[in-house]
């Protein structure tokens, strides 16, 4: 009895002391959070920043705007500076026009004073604002809106094909026996083997005799039929009691009605695996679109972005805020249905 | 309602003959219970009915049709699983509503007859909850609901009562009679408890190894079974087979037991001095005396049950012998016993086949 | 078995569940649609052969889409000229491989005929060797880490695995702005005391981010692999160990590491295999360069095939079915693994 309760506390009670590698797990998972989500979150705060905030060097950590005030008498708003005047005393002083090296001052509390200072003696006053053109503006100037409504278009109805024609393949490969079933599980596992980098060519010479290079069709379909989703679902629906489909059988229910009333409502939870495996893929694809999509009324998020960063070179504010906009979807993904993937991959080892 | 006809149905998977040409015809309104051990083919008999197996060869006619090719969708049978086989996904009027579904009857029609049948068994109140929120027993019900609403042409039933625990079996069992003689309709039944078999039947047929063994009325089995396996699968405890030679045949037989002689008033046609037979008795056929008797045995276990006792005892030369006794037993471990054997009741089987050798 | 049918299966979260639906949503009406004509076409055929009426689509699929381009590609690969089309191409037999074979010695890339494939063929070498060693280190490490009893787990958990779920353009550049000149780590170095350094200027820099974000954006998946293998061993081997007060290094070295072999050799050839195929993140950061310090196979593929002004589609192809044997042999190593951790 009192081994089991000394037991106990060492196991669980709050007296137990800490071990070494308590405290390394510790450190070292408090270095990963750093590590991890630090870039992701100096990504956002960046890309609120203003253009000029972003060519600071040291860079700031919140995105800072310079202060704006209106002055009676002057027709636009003027930036405020904290300035230092000649007798040594401080004050805030809206610029309104600089000169040179000098710059000619005004206070806003009373328009009537005007001050000329070296453009040394003073330092911009900055409070934290949030550069929201950095969003809006591409919008506008870019076809933006296309390319997000593209990527939907493709993740959407791609994942659709996707649930479909696999899962009645995997129900055709889990439920029959029927000559040619073996060859064709094997053709399954074949293609799993195939990755897309090493027939982009051929894809690529397919779907031009189609006639899809250049829409988004070109991309939705070369993916459609996944060898991993055949799988996932395969595995799944042999899980179901067979006795089920032949109750179904007896229910004069057609093959097709079990299919569809039956194994694929209960086949649910790998279905939506395999939709969130889906969703993630053809948001994320890269390599294929760049090789089929050449025109930019097709781009893709993905393409898009690529293309900016290769154009926009000087104008990270855009690039920035438009990258963020990208993982926002899989950002809400990750948030509501962490768990659920992390279960997914560490029990089927895919992703 | 429909009569059901099998003729040489014979099933094999991969060369290995499950049914070895089954010949059977069940009557219009028949409960017929299939009873056998595991692995002999009741079940695969039952799905060949149903249509989930096909035959690879014979015929199964149902009402004088042939429908041997017929998938099991087509056949207007119903079938009640071991595993009740509900739609987890689908609620109780759901499950049962999927087959009127699809044969296409109207939703008044449907929801009439989902009403019918769940006032009938007791699932009113459970109609809109999931498979997943009911007790065993209910699940049950709802199995045989999802088959009384379809009006079939047969019910198949393939071990029902095998997931409930023994108090609830008893009482479905019960159900399942009073519901037989309420519908009135063909009812096929298969089970490896042979008090089910007795109870529940009109007609039991045994099946043991892919061939039928006996057809005919619980009692008809108990009474005259027409080979020792019958004999030992039906009744409980089993019966006692005893192997014996025989010594004389001539209008009294005399046959060697262990190491006494029994003397028997009556013939068996055909057997002659050596011939080796088994001797078949139920230990509610035996009788104890203490002082003289047949047989000398020694006790080697007692089970007191209160209302009947259980003896099982050893006799020279002999395998151990159980026999019942009416309320409860004197006997322990150990004592020395004299048996009987009640005459009449005796079956002789022949020791190599088996078969049940003629009576008197 | 026996309540197989509503036994509790892994349910999804809510949110899961309610997304499969709507998504499932508009297909549930073609499926509706299509009941006559399947079941008139179930009638014709018999219900064994509909199994084929369910693979069809999907083996159509695979058939324009996997298994004739990968016949195609052969033949690519032992054709030459610039056509697109199959026929329109003559035959060169094994001139595309003895082209990208021929080298003056196969150690040094600058003596090749095609250097740049065997540049890639270097790097990608140097890159799958530093990633898979890396990839393995600190999955290893942070699922032993995430397996310890400590507070804020699942936390801990998300915070590794979601780079998984970025895609590798939003992944390199977000390094690409913490690494550039005026970056955040630039910045640090500065305030540290120590001189800017141009990463994407210096080759040995530019290949370090490359395994560095590759490791970041995917050590999460093989984390979970590694963390799925350690919740498998059963609790009671680390009760007894702990009844017989094993030190904590031995249960490490004894129990832990021999339970765990099977999950690492499938991370190291899954690790393998996705190394090879590297290509979007490091292009995307380093665009391949300085020169072509961080050039990678596919990449090479990439450019012959697409991206240069004389399309090369023989070349790409034949390079192409190189990788594919290399692949294929990792792959078949990967069965291998899965078939031991069966056992």
């Amino acid at each position: 009895m009192r081994l089991g309760i000394l037991l106990g506390q060492r196991r669980n009670g709050p007296g137990r002391p800490l071990h070494w590698t308590d405290i390394a797990a510790y450190v070292y998972l408090a270095l990963g959070v750093m590590l991890m989500f630090g870039p992701v979150l100096w990504l956002v705060l960046s890309s609120f920043k203003t253009e000029s905030a972003l060519l600071e060097f040291p860079p700031s950590l919140l995105p800072f705007a310079q202060v704006e005030v209106t002055v009676p008498g002057q027709p636009q708003k003027l930036p405020l500076f904290r300035t230092t005047l000649p007798d040594g005393s401080v004050r805030e002083l809206a610029q309104v026009r600089r000169i040179g090296l000098v710059a000619q001052m005004v206070d806003p509390a009373d328009p009537s004073k005007q001050y000329r200072v070296a453009i040394d003696k003073r330092e911009p006053v900055r409070r934290v604002a949030l550069a929201t053109e950095n969003y809006s503006e591409p919008l506008q100037r870019f076809a933006f809106l296309r390319f997000l409504f593209n990527s939907v278009f493709v993740t959407v109805v791609a994942t659709l094909i996707t649930l479909l024609i696999n899962s009645m393949a995997a129900y055709g490969l889990a439920v029959y026996q029927f000559p040619g079933k073996q060859a064709a599980t094997l053709a399954v596992i074949g293609t799993l083997m195939i990755p897309m980098t090493i027939i982009l060519v051929p894809v690529y010479l397919v779907v031009t005799e189609l006639g899809l290079a250049n829409s988004l069709w070109a991309v939705i379909l070369p993916g459609a039929a996944t060898p991993t989703g055949v799988f996932l679902l395969r595995q799944y629906m042999l899980t179901l009691p067979k006795d089920l489909i032949e109750a179904a059988r007896m229910d004069k229910a057609s093959e097709w009605q079990i299919y569809w009333r039956i194994v694929m409502p209960l086949t649910l939870p790998a279905l939506a695996v395999l939709a969130i495996f889906s969703i993630m893929w053809r948001w994320n694809e890269f390599l294929w679109p760049l090789a089929v999509l050449t025109k930019t009324e097709v781009y893709t998020l993905q393409i898009a972005l690529n293309a900016f960063q290769g154009e926009l070179q000087t104008q990270w504010h855009y690039l920035l805020a438009m990258t963020v906009v990208t993982l926002i979807p899989v950002a809400l993904v990750f948030v509501f249905l962490q768990r659920f993937i992390a279960t997914g991959i560490g029990s089927t080892g895919m992703k | 309602m429909a009569e059901l006809k099998l003729t040489g149905a014979r099933k094999s998977f991969a060369n290995i003959d499950v049914l070895h040409g089954i010949d059977l015809a069940v009557k219009d309104g028949e409960f017929v219970v299939f009873v056998g051990p595991s692995g002999c083919g009741k079940s695969t008999l039952l799905r060949v009915i149903a249509g989930l197996e096909n035959v690879t060869s014979g015929e199964v006619l149902i009402d004088g049709e042939r429908v041997t090719h017929l998938p099991a969708s087509e056949r207007g049978l119903a079938m009640v699983f071991q595993s009740y086989a509900l739609y987890p996904h689908m609620s109780v009027a759901k499950n049962m509503a999927f087959a009127l579904e699809n044969m296409g009857l109207k939703p008044a029609e449907i929801q009439a007859r989902v009403a019918r049948a769940a006032a009938m068994l007791r699932l009113t109140d459970y109609l809109d909850r999931k498979p997943k929120a009911l007790s065993g027993g209910q699940r049950q019900r709802v199995a045989i609901g999802r088959a009384i609403v379809r009006d079939p042409k047969i019910f198949l039933f393939d071990e029902p009562l095998s997931n409930l625990d023994a108090e609830l079996r008893v009482a479905t069992r019960k159900e399942l009679a009073a519901l037989h003689a309420k519908l009135g309709g063909t009812m096929i039944y298969v089970t490896h408890d042979q008090v089910e078999a007795m109870t529940l039947a009109d007609r039991i047929v045994v099946l043991n190894a892919g061939r039928i063994e006996q057809v005919g009325t619980p009692l008809e089995l108990y009474n005259r079974p027409s080979n020792a396996f019958v004999a030992g699968f039906i009744g409980s405890p089993r019966m006692n087979f005893l192997p014996a030679v025989v010594t004389s045949d001539d209008g009294t037989l005399r046959l060697t037991v262990g190491e006494r002689e029994l003397e028997l008033p009556r013939t068996a046609s055909g057997l002659v001095a050596g011939a080796r037979v088994t001797l078949g008795i139920r230990p509610e056929h035996i009788d104890v005396a203490s002082d003289t008797g047949m047989l000398g045995a020694t006790v080697d276990l007692v089970e007191q049950l209160g209302g009947e006792a259980f003896i099982y005892a050893s006799a020279p030369g002999l395998p151990q012998i159980t026999l019942r006794q009416d309320g409860q037993s004197q006997f322990h471990r150990g004592d020395a016993i004299a048996i009987r054997f009640a005459a009449d009741h005796l079956h002789i089987f022949d020791a190599t086949t088996g078969a049940a050798l003629a009576r008197p | 078995m026996s309540d197989a049918p509503t036994a509790a299966r892994p349910q999804p979260g809510m949110a899961a569940g309610a997304l499969a639906r709507v998504a499932v949503l508009p297909v549930g009406l073609a499926l509706r649609v299509l009941d006559p004509p399947m079941r008139w076409l179930q009638r014709a055929i018999g219900v064994r052969r509909m199994a084929y009426v369910f693979l069809l689509p999907n083996f159509a699929f695979f058939g324009l889409f996997v298994f004739l381009p990968i016949g195609i590609n052969i033949v690519f690969s032992v054709t030459g000229g610039t056509a697109l089309f199959p026929s329109e191409r003559p035959y060169v037999g094994a001139e595309q491989f003895a082209y990208l074979f021929d080298c003056g010695s196969y150690l040094d890339p600058s003596s090749c005929r095609e250097d740049h494939f065997w540049r890639g063929v270097a790097n990608t070498t140097k890159f799958v060797v530093f990633q898979v060693t890396a990839m393995v280190l600190f999955s290893l490490i942070t699922a032993l880490v995430l397996n310890m009893k400590i507070r804020g787990r699942g936390f801990f958990r998300a915070v590794y695995f979601f780079p998984v779920l970025l895609s590798p353009v939003v992944v390199a550049l977000i390094w690409k702005w913490i690494l550039q000149r005026d970056g955040l780590l630039n910045a640090a170095i500065t305030t540290l005391g120590g001189q800017k350094i141009l990463f994407f200027v210096d080759p040995g820099w530019a290949m370090f981010w490359a395994v560095f974000v590759s490791v970041w954006a995917h050590m999460g998946f093989y984390t979970l692999i590694l963390l799925a293998g350690l919740q498998a061993i059963p609790a009671d081997l680390y009760e007894a160990a702990e009844m017989d007060a094993t030190p904590r290094w031995r249960v490490l070295t004894r129990i832990t590491l021999p339970l765990l072999w099977p999950n690492m050799i499938v991370v190291i050839v899954l690790a393998l295999i996705k190394g090879a195929q590297t290509f979007d993140e490091v292009f995307v950061l380093t665009g391949g360069g300085p020169g072509t310090a961080t050039l990678m196979v596919v990449q090479y593929i990439y450019e012959t095939g697409f991206a240069s002004q004389v399309q090369n589609f023989g070349l790409a192809a034949a390079a192409s079915v190189v990788l594919g044997l290399v692949l294929f042999v990792l792959t078949l190593l990967q069965f291998a693994a899965a078939r031991r951790k069966e056992i």
